[in-house]
């Protein structure tokens, strides 16, 4: 055990902490935005996947990695305009556009790689460097830890401060957290709720899209069937966990991703427990959250719920 | 006086009804102008024309004399048009001041906090509004609640106020200071629409238009009519209202008791005490009424009596037997039958048909079933007969009951519960949102049940219905039982204050 003190292996673990963390927060935070709203998108995974897999296709075909970035966010604006469409305009029941969706992405990527690859070796790229951040990445431990990641990681982090005020300190925050808690208060005030509704949405997916892409950019160099593996529903679960609140997601964010952290270091740490073990807990942990361990829940009143006058 | 909004011959249809028919509304400048009409007359539906969220589909809308056509709120809220509505429209996780504000800024991404706080607490200065702009709705009582709603349209400087049915959930003193601050309002140069089907309040009105089946009876002043004419030209044919409570010799000292309750209490799973040391009896033959502005214990009170929760401290006792911590099978097996407040949600699936709804919680006995399977010969014709005689209005048996009205539905329950109980009646609202004549039916069969030797508990809002029809009135306030008094010598005022809570001076 006394490895899993030695300073190398701790700034490694934490390291990839911050990074498993980016797609995951990427995806929490933009979809908490879209969970006050009301909605909720349970396709995120597969509008996660379906960015990974943008990203891979533009970034192999081309070999810039930014039209990659900015490739997997347009998917992702496609998959959020799917889903607004059926939850906004169609009042679909939530869970079964989120079920289409991942369905859809599922089944979609998986075609197409083949048809891509059919043929030929399948095609690599080169992803994110590091950047480290002058000055601060020379703080020993914090420098190696934060500030020797991927621009995309730093953005991410920006992004909950940001979401935080936009939810909380304005005008457009108060009305979309509103729409969650009882649209028709907006209603009859004479808003137009379907176009919050998308706008929500589509915040959401380009995110979730834009973690699809890191994922992919900033992990590998190449696609593999189902490479989001259950993190676009880590995400839908660290809202949950993280109690709809943008410090709670990131925190939950955290939690997870140091779980899977540990889990890929368990060889090297010569822990004597399968790493699954690790992958499982944030389920768990969520489901004993669920099981109401919470005292008060900020859980919008009206998720899920498609409005009608 | 000049009339400030008018709706000149309005008509609006939903598939397969007629909700308003020609109808000629005037409102003048400053008056308190009241919409009179039992539930489907179309006072909701012509209220949400005049505020833009229904489109008329003839005839056109005045405002300040000059035609008007409203695409959603929003224009009727430009106009200076406010509406109250009925189930308030408020979000509990924000602040009163959020619950204000939002939605009301055109432009910018700013809150603007400080200077809406400061706008609010003029508004509520100039007509004697006391709220506190930081507490959290969800902390509110409801009488409270009622002036965020009446902020919320005074902040959108309202010159009109739509009220829609506000007194539902006052006391009777809080419903005093509300027409106190309407009246303030009016010298202000506010008009107010007040809808309402209380005929006391009617009468308090400068105006009244009354609307039946969607058409405009008349609009008269209350100081030309009598209660009883401005009744009968709501529902079209005289009512006894009061249905009499005639046998009243069978309630003698030494009756039986069918229901002792006995330091009841209840804390919900949130850790709030809903029920707080409740001590109730209530004799073979006798009508206890409840009293209380809804969401003071009712509900819990009457699914304890009913074993669907089970309170954590206290007895119940049914006919000598203590029956508290059975689940509620037992209760019912045992003659107690429950009529629910919300009819609809707890008391029938709606999308069940009537022979269905008619067993409902009986499905396992013994008269209904083969084996494991449903005699549905046998359930269909205990329900026809129940259909004809409880005079429900349906198509067959096989309709399901969200095709009836709500008075057609809450037959269905009275039968179940009627035919299925034979000791204990506990009946929760059982009129409410029906129209008089219904009314008048449902309390007749009370009685009847009464006369029969059942022990009935009873509440309603209409504090009048319970003088009437009670042998006692218990009123409820947080939980508690705050006294039980003699409807032959207390007062509404006596009532109305423990309602409020006050214990003082209250004897059994």
């Amino acid at each position: 055990m006394s490895e899993l003190f030695s300073e190398a292996i701790l700034i490694s673990i934490l390291a990839s902490t911050v990074r498993i963390m980016t797609p995951i927060l990427f995806a929490a935070i933009g979809e908490l935005v879209t969970q006050r709203a009301g909605i909720w998108n349970m396709g995120v995974e597969g509008t996660m996947l379906t960015g990974a897999f943008t990203a891979y296709i533009v970034a192999s075909s081309t070999g810039s990695v930014w039209l990659a970035v900015w490739a997997a966010m347009a998917s992702g604006a496609l998959m959020g305009l799917l889903t607004a469409f059926m939850t906004a305009t169609m009042r679909v029941d939530h869970f079964i556009s989120g079920l289409g969706i991942n369905l859809l992405a599922g089944g979609l990527t998986l075609y197409w790689f083949r048809i891509y690859i059919k043929g030929r070796p399948q095609p690599t790229f080169d992803g994110f460097d590091s950047v480290a951040i002058p000055g601060l990445s020379a703080i020993p431990w914090l420098g190696e830890i934060l500030f020797t990641q991927r621009l995309l990681t730093y953005l991410a982090f920006a992004m909950v401060p940001v979401i935080w005020f936009l939810l909380y300190r304005t005008r457009w925050g108060l009305e979309l957290r509103c729409l969650g808690e009882n649209p028709k208060a907006l209603d009859i005030k004479g808003i137009n709720i379907v176009r919050r509704q998308y706008l929500a949405v589509m915040i959401g997916s380009v995110m979730t899209g834009l973690g699809g892409g890191f994922l992919m950019l900033g992990f590998s160099d190449r696609f593999l069937a189902d490479i989001t593996a259950g993190r676009g529903w880590l995400a839908v679960v660290a809202i949950i966990a993280g109690n709809w609140m943008p410090r709670g997601v990131l925190a939950a964010v955290l939690v997870f991703a140091l779980l899977e952290s540990i889990a890929t270091h368990v060889q090297v740490l010569s822990l004597n427990v399968p790493h699954q073990i690790f992958l499982a807990l944030p389920y768990l942990a969520s489901i004993l959250l669920l099981m109401g361990l919470r005292r008060k829940t900020n859980q919008p009143v009206k998720l899920g719920i498609p409005y009608f006058r | 006086m000049p009339a400030i909004l008018k709706s000149v011959n309005l008509t609006k249809r939903f598939p397969g009804v007629i909700a308003n028919e020609d109808v000629n509304f005037e409102l003048e400048q400053g008056e308190v102008h009241c919409l009179f009409g039992e539930n489907g007359a179309g006072k909701s539906t012509l209220s949400s024309c005049l505020f833009g969220f229904y489109h008329p589909e003839e005839g056109h809308i005045e405002f300040d004399g000059k035609p008007v056509r409203f695409r959603s709120p929003r224009d009727a809220i430009h106009m200076g048009i406010g509406m109250v509505h009925q189930h308030f429209v408020l979000v509990a996780d924000f602040t009163v001041l959020a619950n204000i504000i939002v939605g009301t800024h055109e432009q910018g991404w700013r809150l603007g906090l400080p200077e809406a706080r400061a706008r609010i607490e003029k508004l509520c200065a100039e007509y004697g509004i006391e709220l506190e702009l930081d507490a959290y709705v969800r902390d509110l009582a409801v009488g409270q609640q009622q002036w965020v709603e009446i902020l919320k349209a005074l902040y959108l400087e309202a010159r009109v106020l739509i009220l829609d049915e506000p007194t539902a959930v006052l006391t009777p003193a809080e419903s005093e200071r509300l027409f106190r601050i309407v009246d303030h309002m009016c010298k202000l140069g506010l008009s107010i629409i007040l809808i309402s089907h209380k005929i006391a309040e009617v009468m308090q009105a400068d105006r009244v238009t009354v609307l039946r089946k969607g058409k405009v009876v008349d609009t008269v002043r209350p100081a030309d009519v009598t209660p009883q004419e401005l009744t009968r030209m709501m529902v079209g044919r005289d009512v006894e209202l009061r249905v009499a409570r005639d046998t009243a010799e069978t309630r003698a000292t030494d009756t039986v008791s069918v229901l002792i309750v006995e330091g009841l209490s209840y804390r919900d799973g949130l850790g709030k005490t809903a029920l707080d040391d409740i001590n109730l009896t209530i004799g073979e033959g006798e009508i206890l009424g409840l009293a209380g502005v809804s969401g003071n214990g009712q509900k819990e009170l009457f699914e304890a009596l009913s074993g669907v929760l089970i309170p954590q401290v206290g007895r119940i006792t049914l006919t000598g037997e203590e029956i508290k911590g059975l689940p509620s099978r037992h209760y019912m097996d045992r003659g107690v039958g429950l009529v629910p407040d919300d009819r609809f949600r707890e008391g029938l699936i709606p999308e069940f048909n009537i022979r269905e709804n008619m067993i409902l919680g009986w499905q396992r006995h013994d008269d209904y079933t083969n084996g494991i399977f449903l005699d549905h010969k046998h359930i269909g014709t205990v329900a026809d007969g129940l259909i004809d005689e409880f005079q429900i209005v349906a198509p067959s048996g096989a309709t399901p009951v969200n095709h009836l009205s709500g008075g057609n539905a809450q037959k269905v329950i009275l039968a179940r519960e009627f035919v299925h109980s034979n000791k204990l009646l506990l009946a929760n609202q059982p009129t409410r949102g029906l129209d008089l004549g219904v009314i008048e039916y449902v309390y007749k069969q009370i009685i009847a049940k009464r006369d029969e030797g059942y022990a009935v508990l009873l509440a309603s809002e209409e504090l009048e219905d319970l003088l009437n029809l009670s042998d006692r009135i218990a009123v409820i306030s947080s939980g508690r039982i705050t006294g039980i008094v003699d409807p032959d010598t207390t007062t509404i005022e006596e009532i109305g204050l423990l309602m409020a809570g006050s214990t003082d001076g209250v004897a059994a």
